[in-house]
């Protein structure tokens, strides 16, 4: 398969590149190669409908068996590829990649996918079960029984992930604590408005929410979780601890490349990675991208991984086609559904639009008057309104977003 | 099983056999139907699986809650009577022999 392209990681972004790339009518040898042993599936919902029982393994697969048959696209399942060597500059030798069974596959192209692993905590106790984490379809399946047997949950971040599946435990009934480092939550990413927010929309629903909350430690008896300790010396009980404090880029075998590396995997508007029969896409890489000024930023969403992914494909295929798309996101959180186009880092001024009380608002981020993003919480036509903006390089009058008897027109 | 119809946006027709209880999206996105996009995957959260439904079925399929009729209002493509995000549509029996037209934008 020495003129085929071999995908190593099986997510969102490797299915893009393989069908973007039979989309357009490419014909080589295409092989998705994932540690995973599902067939390659979407991952946002295992934090939420997922979790909450509203969605099962064969709903979140992205593409059939006979789908990836029908177009001669192989997918390798439960093998991790631990050696790459790329071909050789002179068009003469494969490149090669070695998976950990030993199994060897040849490409003329090769496509990182291989996203990112959630952050882990080394302290005291952090190795105890009933401390998990949640990234992929077996971390969602044990949490999911763990949850229906757990009384009191305790989450560590107040990111999206860690709200989101304090949301699912706390409809559930349980006694949930979020515990944040930081002296607001999704202080990433939202503006204080919007985390205020989601501070008292959680506690209104019953979930504790503890700011400036250190974890120092775990209590546990018989190998078990019994409680969370603080660094002001309090503990908090719990018997099913949800670590969520972030994701890491899997870097070893970009590294192993020499491709350059920059908390992700350095790749230009066209997924190029340094190595010209290289291209990266998703979670793993970092871009200058064009919605955040130029500056390199590394997106963990759907969107980046399947718009990188498609400019990966034509590049593969011998086309140049950059990457221009509006980022965005979503979090569903009980009956909170948050939508954000743009990035709104570097903001001057944020106008709240609607009603936070009323749990139906959106938040529009400028900068220098420039229209940067919105986070819409119940709000899709604002959502919509600032995407369609952005898309169209225009932007939104910031003197009219308040007024509510007005939709929110792009100019 | 229910067959569902899609007339692709350039026209062609693809017939999808689904299991009951996918959704009118899931149906077409595995099997790779083109046209849907259906970023979320089904989260009502992207409008990009934006399809106009056979009339005969109206009454079948249901209309749209809130959030989604916001989000099709804006959608990029012409809202009609008939639009619906096909995430939002669960396949039945009822709706077996439905044709569904998808949306040219998304």
């Amino acid at each position: 398969m020495s003129s085929g392209l071999l995908v190593v990681g099986g997510g969102q972004a490797a299915v893009q590149v393989a069908c973007s790339l039979r989309e357009s009518g490419w014909q080589s040898p295409i092989t998705i190669v994932g540690e995973e042993v599902a067939l390659p599936y979407q991952r946002p919902p295992l934090s939420k409908a997922f979790l909450a029982g509203k969605a099962d393994a064969d709903s979140l697969a992205l593409r059939s068996d006979d789908y990836f048959a029908r177009e001669g696209i192989e997918v390798v399942r439960g093998a991790r590829v631990t050696q790459v060597t790329a071909p050789g500059a002179d068009g003469t030798a494969p490149g090669v990649a070695v998976t950990s069974g030993g199994r060897a596959f040849e490409f003329a192209h090769l496509a990182l996918t291989v996203g990112a692993s959630p952050r882990r905590l080394s302290l005291s106790g952090s190795d105890l079960l009933g401390i998990s984490y949640l990234r992929d379809l077996s971390d969602a399946e044990t949490l999911k029984r763990d949850l229906a047997v757990a009384k009191s949950v305790v989450v560590i971040g107040g990111g999206f992930i860690g709200l989101e599946a304090a949301a699912v435990a706390r409809a559930r009934g349980l006694h949930v604590t979020v515990l944040e480092a930081a002296d607001r939550l999704i202080g990433r990413v939202v503006a204080p408005v919007v985390s205020e927010f989601y501070r008292e929309a959680h506690e209104r629903r019953g979930t504790k929410v503890r700011l400036g909350a250190s974890v120092v430690g775990f209590e546990g008896r018989e190998g078990r979780v019994t409680a969370v300790e603080l660094a002001d010396g309090t503990t908090v009980p719990a018997d099913l601890v949800v670590v969520g404090i972030g994701v890491v880029p899997r870097l070893a075998l970009a590294e192993q490349l020499g491709l350059e590396c920059d908390n992700g995997i350095v790749v230009d508007e066209y997924a190029r990675t340094s190595h010209p029969a290289v291209v990266a896409a998703g979670d793993c890489t970092t871009t200058s991208h064009p919605f955040a000024g130029g500056a390199r930023v590394r997106l963990e969403s759907v969107q980046n991984a399947v718009d990188q992914a498609k400019c990966a494909a034509a590049t593969i295929a011998g086309r140049a086609e950059p990457y221009t798309s509006v980022p965005w996101f979503w979090s569903d959180q009980d009956t909170l559904k948050l939508q954000i186009a743009g990035l709104s880092s570097g903001f001057d001024t944020a106008l709240v639009r609607g009603r936070p009380e009323e749990e139906k608002f959106s938040v529009l981020y400028y900068r220098d008057g420039q229209l940067l993003a919105v986070d819409a919480v119940n709000s899709p036509r604002d959502y919509m309104a600032v995407r369609r903006a952005l898309a169209a390089g225009r932007t939104i009058d910031p003197e009219r977003v308040t007024d509510m008897s007005t939709a929110l027109t792009p100019v | 099983m229910p067959t569902i119809h899609y007339i692709c946006p350039d026209g062609t027709r693809r017939d999808v056999e689904a299991a009951a209880g996918l959704s009118v999206m899931e149906a077409a996105v595995k099997q790779g139907v083109p046209g849907l996009i259906a970023e979320c995957g089904g989260a009502a959260a992207c409008a990009t699986c934006h399809v106009y439904v056979d009339e005969k079925f109206a009454a079948a399929v249901g209309e749209a809650d809130d959030i989604e009729a916001e989000m099709l209002d804006d959608a990029m493509a012409e809202r009609r009577p008939t639009s619906r995000l096909a995430c939002q549509i669960e396949i039945g029996d009822a709706l077996d022999g439905m044709e569904i037209e998808i949306a040219a934008v998304q």
